[in-house]
């Protein structure tokens, strides 16, 4: 065989495969760190939480000190909430409001939000906006911003679609000490409204009820209500969200960190019907079902009224109740005054009622 | 609509002045010591919940019957739901309660930790679905529950029957409540003297099998429901009873229960199930205590479909849940209660199910009474 017999290359034009564009779902070269990274950044994050100290581009958020008077407050939290969306939220407005009441719960003003995404690969980008949009949304509503961000990108079956983990950061007013070691003998209690709404909305949108409800998550950013009360009233000295464990589980915190006695009247605790009946039916109870936009408030009795009044006006709070007081003798103990004039005792959540409801 | 309705019926059951009104005349009708036994665990957990203990004359002892069926699930069952979860290619399904329930080494819950599939359903025809999504994977039910679940139970095997469905099979577990009042009636050391019987049970089974047990332990009998009024109501139609030397069995919960019981879910259940003699953690085997499966659905068990072979049980020393859930001992009179025994590290299987005595004793505080 001679060189001029060799078959001839059919040549079918440039081979080099041109990549697809990755637009509609999250791949794992959007966690490279490169170009991609730069693009969903750009695209998701940036063009809805976009704000000063987040479009300075760098490694991390300078943050002028004049900004911060007093004492800072910090807490950081995760979210792996299962489903991402459930009537009332999902797992973005869940993860900034979560975080903006930690921070508010010390009496401080949130002002700053740093966010950690997780996400999956092949998570829908669409969802992902939508995610994204509803941080925006309820970062605008409570008054903070997004200064720093990370994505990671892992393999499918690594994690559930997308975890989100946050970091807040607020500024405490000189002279407030509000925390769960504060209450005092003859302190009331107040709820801000129903109980039970956000832990029974998630079972709803499981699908695990087996019966249809209208039930809808509370979740809601409580710092502009709460800063109106301490407002009015400084001499709050406790302020607690009741997420996981529910209303019980947290007071018999408090009651271990002040080291008082907490009595409860059951029929001034406000539930809905609905929650209650989901409850029944399932056997709950709902004083133990999480919460994702309530506050507990202990203070001095004499300002539960005005308290109340103030919570009322609040959008987050028309359902406010004064469902106890605060005694002496048998620290530790919360105790359960029913309609039938026995009571019970109430302890913390004993293991998993529903897992991933935050 | 509906919703409102069922608030609006419950309200009435739980009227404060009527059930302080009922109490008020339990008090006027006692005048000697009763020992009481609410054999059903949702009725001693409304007893604590609602603290109606606490408002009884001193001379009534309510004393908690065997009637949760996470605890009286023998440990063997347990031993071998936990061999059968542990199986390659296998999804385990259960009811919440029975995850945490110890059996000789380990819970459902580990196994599910080290990688199982093990899930939680909130009814059997959710295991069903399951076997249909999944048509590669064995799904096994733990058939627990009284007669109350034993017609979803039931349900469950004839959908999948009717489904074709050759993945899906059941581990019977049912047990029945009649024979377990023959053997606390008869047992030597029995203290009972009269029954509230379980009002959800007598709802599907009737309590046309009551009066022969009556005559012949000498014990009135009164069917009652879940709700306070319900439960004070049924205390004190037994006192009456008991003052007046009467031994009849009365239905104190009419609007759920007839004497002859559920009719169509009685000839379903006998369709698919047996009675087999079956085994009591903590009490030992009871005749005809037990539900299996009739021979034409047997290849529904799913003890003939895996075989785990002699399994070796072993019970903590320390628990008496045998005793409690004879009646015999509150508790709160167990060495481990509330130290070395808790809902989050529990010795024995009542102070996991929320139908637990001990759960129940834990939860709402009679830690020392």
């Amino acid at each position: 065989m001679t060189a001029n017999e060799t078959t001839p290359i059919e040549m079918q034009g440039p081979s080099c495969p041109i990549p697809h564009h990755h637009t509609e779902t999250v791949v794992i070269g959007h966690g490279s760190g490169g170009q991609m990274t730069q693009d969903l950044i750009r695209n998701i994050f940036q063009s809805q939480l976009g704000n000063a100290f987040l479009l300075e581009g760098n490694d991390a958020a300078r943050i002028p000190l004049e900004q911060l008077n007093g004492e800072i407050a910090v807490s950081t939290d995760s979210h792996v909430v299962s489903p991402m969306f459930f009537p009332g939220g999902d797992i973005g407005r869940l993860a900034i409001c979560g975080t903006v009441n930690d921070v508010s719960m010390l009496g401080a003003i949130p002002r700053f939000i740093t966010a950690g995404f997780i996400i999956e690969e092949g998570f829908a980008m669409d969802s992902l906006k939508n995610i994204v949009n509803s941080m925006a949304q309820a970062c605008n509503e409570a008054g903070v911003q997004i200064v720093a961000g990370d994505t990671k990108v892992v393999e499918k079956g690594s994690v559930d679609g997308l975890f989100i983990n946050t970091a807040g950061l607020g500024m405490i007013p000189a002279g407030r000490k509000i925390g769960g070691q504060y209450a005092k003998p003859g302190d009331a209690v107040l709820i801000s409204g129903t109980l039970g709404d956000h832990g029974i909305a998630i079972l709803q949108a499981r699908g695990d009820l087996g019966f249809e409800s209208q039930i809808l998550s509370d979740v809601a950013p409580l710092n502009n209500m709460i800063e109106r009360l301490l407002d009015e009233i400084p001499e709050v000295h406790v302020l607690r969200d009741p997420t996981r464990g529910g209303l019980a589980t947290t007071l018999k915190e408090i009651a271990c960190q002040s080291q008082v006695s907490i009595r409860l009247q059951e029929e001034s605790i406000p539930i809905k019907p609905d929650v209650n009946i989901a409850c029944e039916l399932l056997g709950f109870d709902p004083l133990y079902i999480a919460n994702e936009g309530k506050v507990i408030i202990i203070l001095p009795d004499h300002s539960s009224e005005k308290a109340l009044e103030i919570l009322h006006n609040s959008p987050y709070g028309t359902n406010a109740m004064r469902i106890g007081e605060i005694f002496q003798e048998d620290p530790g103990q919360v105790l359960l005054e029913t309609v039938f004039g026995s009571t019970r005792m109430l302890d913390l959540l004993a293991g998993e009622i529903l897992p991933r409801i935050c | 609509m509906i919703e409102k309705n069922i608030s609006e019926i419950l309200k009435g059951y739980r009227d404060a002045d009527m059930v302080k009104r009922v109490i008020h005349e339990i008090h006027q009708r006692v005048t000697q010591p009763w020992a009481i036994m609410e054999i059903c665990g949702g009725q001693t957990h409304a007893i604590m919940q609602y603290g109606l203990d606490q408002l009884l004359p001193d001379e009534i002892e309510l004393i908690h019957g065997p009637g949760c069926p996470v605890c009286v699930t023998a440990l063997e069952l347990i031993d071998q739901a936990l061999w059968i979860a542990d199986q390659n290619d296998v999804i385990f399904t259960s009811f919440g309660d029975m995850l945490r329930v110890p059996g000789s080494k380990g819970d459902l819950f580990s196994a599910r930790a080290s990688g199982r599939q093990v899930r939680v359903v909130y009814s059997p025809l959710d295991a069903v679905r399951i076997a249909q999504e999944n048509p590669v994977k064995q799904v096994v039910f733990f058939a627990i529950g009284f007669e109350t679940t034993a017609p979803a139970n039931v349900m469950a095997v004839l959908q999948a029957e009717k489904l074709g469905l050759d993945n899906f099979s059941i581990l019977p577990a049912n047990v029945l409540v009649p024979p377990a009042m023959h053997a606390i009636l008869g047992s030597p050391n029995n203290r009972v003297q009269g029954f509230l019987a379980a009002g959800h049970v007598c709802a599907v089974m009737g309590y046309w099998e009551y009066p022969t047990i009556a005559q012949k332990y000498n014990t009135p009998i009164v069917v009652t429901g879940f709700e306070p009024l319900d439960l004070v109501n049924g205390i004190l139609r037994t006192i009456k009873l008991l003052e007046e030397s009467r031994i009849e069995v009365e239905n104190a919960y009419p609007r759920a229960v007839t004497f002859d019981g559920n009719q169509a879910a009685q000839s379903l259940i006998k369709k698919v199930f047996q009675p087999v003699d079956r085994k009591w953690r903590g009490i030992g085997s009871i005749p005809n205590s037990g539900y299996g499966l009739t021979k034409a659905y047997m290849h529904y068990d799913a003890s003939n479909r895996f075989n785990s072979g002699d399994i070796k049980t072993e019970e903590s020393k320390i628990c008496i849940a045998g005793e409690v859930l004879r009646g015999l001992k509150k508790p709160s009179e167990c060495p481990a209660f509330g130290t070395l025994c808790t809902p989050q590290s529990p010795l024995g299987a009542p102070m996991v199910s929320s139908e637990g005595a001990c759960a129940a004793y834990y939860r709402y505080g009679r830690k020392s009474s």
